[in-house]
C-alpha cells in the first residue's frame, strides 16, 4: 500500500513525525520540562486506538456507527467490575474484556446490519445508550459516580503497569499494533469484500459474497479493538464510568475519523491528536470552549474533504 | 400495587408517549421529506423549554409564555435551517450527524452562557394546579392531562395537515419525488423551510409545556431526542401515523416498566435478585423493544407509505 511505503510524501512524512512523538514522548516530555505530557500523550495514543477501530467500519466498511465508546465503556468496566472483585491478573481480565466487547459487538451488530443508512445510525446509537444507562442502574458498580480501580492489571510481574514509562509503552505497542491489525484486515480478501460491500452490496452479494457475515466480522473485530482501547483506559485512569460510553464520546470519535480522513489507515491517528490537543487547548482558554469548538467542527465537516489527509495533498489513484 | 396506581402510571406513560410525540413527528417529517438526520432536532425542544421560562419570566403569564414561545421556535428553526442545514441536504448521513452534533454543542453551550445560573423553573399557573377526578376516584394532575389533551389535538391537526391540505399534499408529493415537485413550479426551498419551522415549533412545544415540570437546563434536549429515535424506528421513519403509535407504546412501556418491573420480577425471582434487576431491566426494557420490532418488522411497525 502506498501510504506504508513511501514515506518521502507528505503523507508519509506527517505519519513519521506522529508515531515518532508518540514513541519518543517519555523522554522528549521530561527534557522540555513538561512531564506531563507523557499522560496527554498517552490518552491520546487510546482514543487514537478507539478512532482506528472506528475508522475500520466507517471508513473503510461504510457502516457509521453512532455508538461506538460503548465497547470502549464494557472493555474497561469488565477490567473495573474483575478488579472491583478482586481479580487483578490482566492474563484473566484482558481475554475477558475483549471477550465481553466482542460479544456485545456481535449481539448489536447482528440486529444493526439487518438495517442501512439511517436506521443503522439510531440503532447503534440507542444501543450504547441502553449499555450506558444500564451502567447507571447498577449501583454497586457505583452507577452515575463510576468505578475506582485500585490495582492495575497485574501479569505476574512481567510487566508493571503501575510504571509509567511502562503502561506508557504497552498503549503505544497497542497503537501499533491494532494499526498494523487493521492495515492487514483491510488489505485482504476480506476486507476487500467489506470495501467492496460499501461502495455496492448489492452486487458483492450477486458475485456470491455472503456480505452480512463479511460485515459482522468487521464489526465484531472493530468492538474488540475498541474494547481493547477501553481495557487501557481503565488502567491509565484507574476509573470506570458511564461517561466513558456516554453518546457525546460516540460522536467525537467520528469526528475524529472524519478530522483525521475516513477511510486511511493513519487518518484516525492524526485526528485523535489534533481534536485531543485543540480540546485541551481551547478548555484552557475558557470553559465555555464548545462555543468555539462547535463552529470548527461544522466547518471542517462542510469545507475539509478528506480530512486532515485529504490536505496532504491528493491520493495516489494507486490499486486497492 | 393498587389498581388506581396503575391508571396513575399508565396515564404517565401516555403524557411520556405525547411528549415523546412532539419530537418524533418533527424528526420523522424532516426525515421524509428532506432525508435530513437532525440531531439538533433535541436542541429546539430545549430552547423552547427556555423561551418558555424566560418569557414567563417577563410577562408572568403563562399564556403569554405560550403564545410568545411558540412563534419564537418557530422562527429559531426557520434560522437554524437557512443557516446551516440547508447546505446539508445533499451531504451523506455522516455529515449531517456530526455537522447537527456540532450544533447540539453550540445549542448547550450558549444556554449555558445566557442563562447561567442552573437551569430555569418555572411554576405550574395557579389555575392548573391541582387534580381532576377521572372515573373511579382516579385523580390526575390536570396540567398533566392537559398536556395529553394538546398532544392529541396536535396529532389530530398534523394528520388533517398531511392528508387533507394543500400543504399536506405538497409535503407527501416532496417526500416520494422532489425533483418532480421542483419541475412542477413548487417552490421547494421554501417548503423545506416551512416544514423544518413546522418541526421546530412542535419540538418547542414539547419543550414549553415540560418548563413549568421538569425546569429548563442545558442538554436536556438529548435524552429526549435519543427516545425519539427509538421511537421513530419503532414506528417506520417517515410516517406521523408511526410516530404517534410508537411514542405511545415506548412512553408506556418505558414508564410502566420502571414502576413495575420489580414487582413482576418478584414472581419468579428472590426479592434481592428481583430488586437489583428491577432498575437495570427496566431502563434497558425498550431499547430491548426496539431490537424485537427490527428483528421481525425491520420497516418498523407502520412503515410510511404517504409520507
Amino acid at each position: 500500500m502506498g501510504e506504508l511505503a513511501s514515506l518521502r510524501t507528505p503523507r508519509g512524512i506527517f505519519a513519521t513525525v506522529i508515531l515518532g512523538l508518540c514513541a519518543f514522548m517519555p523522554v522528549l516530555a521530561p527534557a522540555l520540562d513538561e512531564p506531563f505530557y507523557i499522560t496527554v500523550f498517552a490518552r491520546i495514543m487510546i482514543w487514537a486506538i478507539a478512532a482506528v477501530s472506528l475508522n475500520l467500519i466507517l471508513g473503510y466498511g461504510g457502516m457509521v456507527s453512532f455508538g461506538h465508546a460503548c465497547y470502549l465503556g464494557i472493555g474497561g468496566y469488565v477490567v473495573g467490575i474483575m478488579a472491583f472483585h478482586g481479580v487483578t491478573n490482566g492474563f484473566i481480565q484482558w481475554p475477558l474484556a475483549l471477550l465481553a466487547s466482542g460479544l456485545a459487538a456481535l449481539v448489536f451488530g447482528a440486529i444493526c446490519l439487518r438495517t442501512r443508512g439511517v436506521y443503522f445510525i439510531m440503532i447503534t446509537l440507542a444501543f450504547a445508550q441502553m449499555i450506558y444507562y444500564l451502567s447507571i442502574s447498577v449501583e454497586k458498580y457505583g452507577s452515575d459516580d463510576g468505578l475506582t480501580i485500585d490495582f492495575r492489571s497485574e501479569f505476574g510481574g512481567l510487566i508493571d503497569l503501575e510504571e509509567r514509562t511502562v503502561i506508557y509503552y504497552v498503549i503505544f505497542f497497542c497503537l501499533v499494533g491494532s494499526l498494523y491489525l487493521v492495515h492487514r484486515v483491510v488489505n485482504s480478501r476480506f476486507g476487500m469484500v467489506v470495501r467492496g460491500s460499501k461502495s455496492n452490496d448489492a452486487r458483492m452479494h450477486a458475485i456470491g459474497h455472503p456480505t452480512y457475515r463479511y460485515r459482522l466480522a468487521c464489526f465484531v473485530i472493530a468492538g474488540m479493538i475498541c474494547g481493547l482501547a477501553g481495557i487501557l483506559q481503565a488502567n491509565l485512569e484507574k476509573f470506570v464510568s458511564p461517561d466513558m460510553m456516554y453518546w457525546p464520546r460516540s460522536g467525537e470519535l467520528i469526528f475524529m475519523v472524519v478530522l483525521g480522513g475516513m477511510g486511511t489507515l493513519f487518518g484516525p491517528v492524526a485526528g485523535a491528536l489534533v481534536f485531543l490537543l485543540l480540546a485541551d487547548t481551547l478548555s484552557g482558554f475558557t470553559e465555555h470552549w464548545h462555543i468555539i469548538f462547535g463552529p470548527f467542527l461544522i466547518l471542517v465537516v462542510l469545507f475539509v474533504h478528506g480530512g486532515i489527509d485529504g490536505l496532504l495533498g491528493r491520493r495516489e489513484a494507486a490499486g486497492g | 400495587m393498587s389498581w388506581v396506581f396503575f391508571t396513575e402510571q399508565f396515564l404517565n406513560g401516555f403524557q411520556l408517549g405525547i411528549l415523546l410525540f412532539l419530537l418524533a413527528a418533527g424528526l420523522t417529517l424532516v426525515f421524509g421529506i428532506m432525508d435530513l438526520v437532525n440531531l439538533a432536532h433535541g436542541s429546539l425542544y430545549m430552547m423552547g423549554a427556555f423561551f418558555c421560562a424566560q418569557f414567563y419570566d417577563w410577562t408572568d403569564s403563562f399564556l403569554f409564555a405560550i403564545v410568545l414561545a411558540v412563534p419564537a421556535t418557530f422562527l429559531l428553526g426557520i434560522l437554524v435551517e437557512v443557516v446551516t442545514l440547508r447546505t446539508l441536504y445533499t451531504r451523506n448521513h455522516l455529515d449531517q450527524v456530526l455537522a447537527t452534533f456540532g450544533l447540539i454543542l453550540i445549542f448547550n453551550e450558549i444556554v449555558l452562557l445566557v442563562w447561567p445560573l442552573e437551569g430555569l423553573s418555572m411554576p405550574v399557573p395557579t389555575y392548573l394546579l391541582g387534580s381532576v377526578n377521572l372515573l373511579f376516584g382516579i385523580e390526575y394532575p390536570i396540567y398533566r392531562l392537559l398536556i395529553i389533551l394538546v398532544g392529541l389535538a396536535v396529532a389530530v391537526a398534523l394528520y388533517f395537515l398531511v392528508g387533507r391540505t394543500r400543504m399536506g399534499m405538497l409535503i407527501r408529493a416532496g417526500a416520494s419525488n422532489r425533483r418532480m415537485l421542483g419541475a412542477l413550479g413548487i417552490d421547494v426551498k421554501r417548503l423545506y423551510t416551512l416544514v423544518f419551522g413546522l418541526g421546530a415549533l412542535l419540538a418547542g412545544l414539547g419543550g414549553m409545556m415540560m418548563a413549568p415540570i421538569l425546569s429548563a437546563s442545558s442538554g436536556m434536549g438529548e435524552s429526549v431526542l435519543i427516545l425519539a429515535f427509538v421511537v421513530i424506528v419503532i414506528g417506520g421513519i417517515g410516517s406521523i401515523r408511526g410516530a404517534f403509535i410508537g411514542a405511545i407504546i415506548a412512553g408506556v412501556i418505558d414508564t410502566m416498566g420502571r414502576s413495575f418491573l420489580d414487582v413482576f420480577l418478584l414472581l419468579f425471582l428472590p426479592a434481592n435478585a428481583a430488586e437489583a434487576a428491577g432498575p437495570a431491566l427496566s431502563s434497558m426494557l425498550i431499547y430491548v423493544l426496539m431490537a424485537a420490532v427490527l428483528t421481525f418488522r425491520p420497516q418498523g411497525l407502520f412503515p410510511a407509505k404517504t409520507g
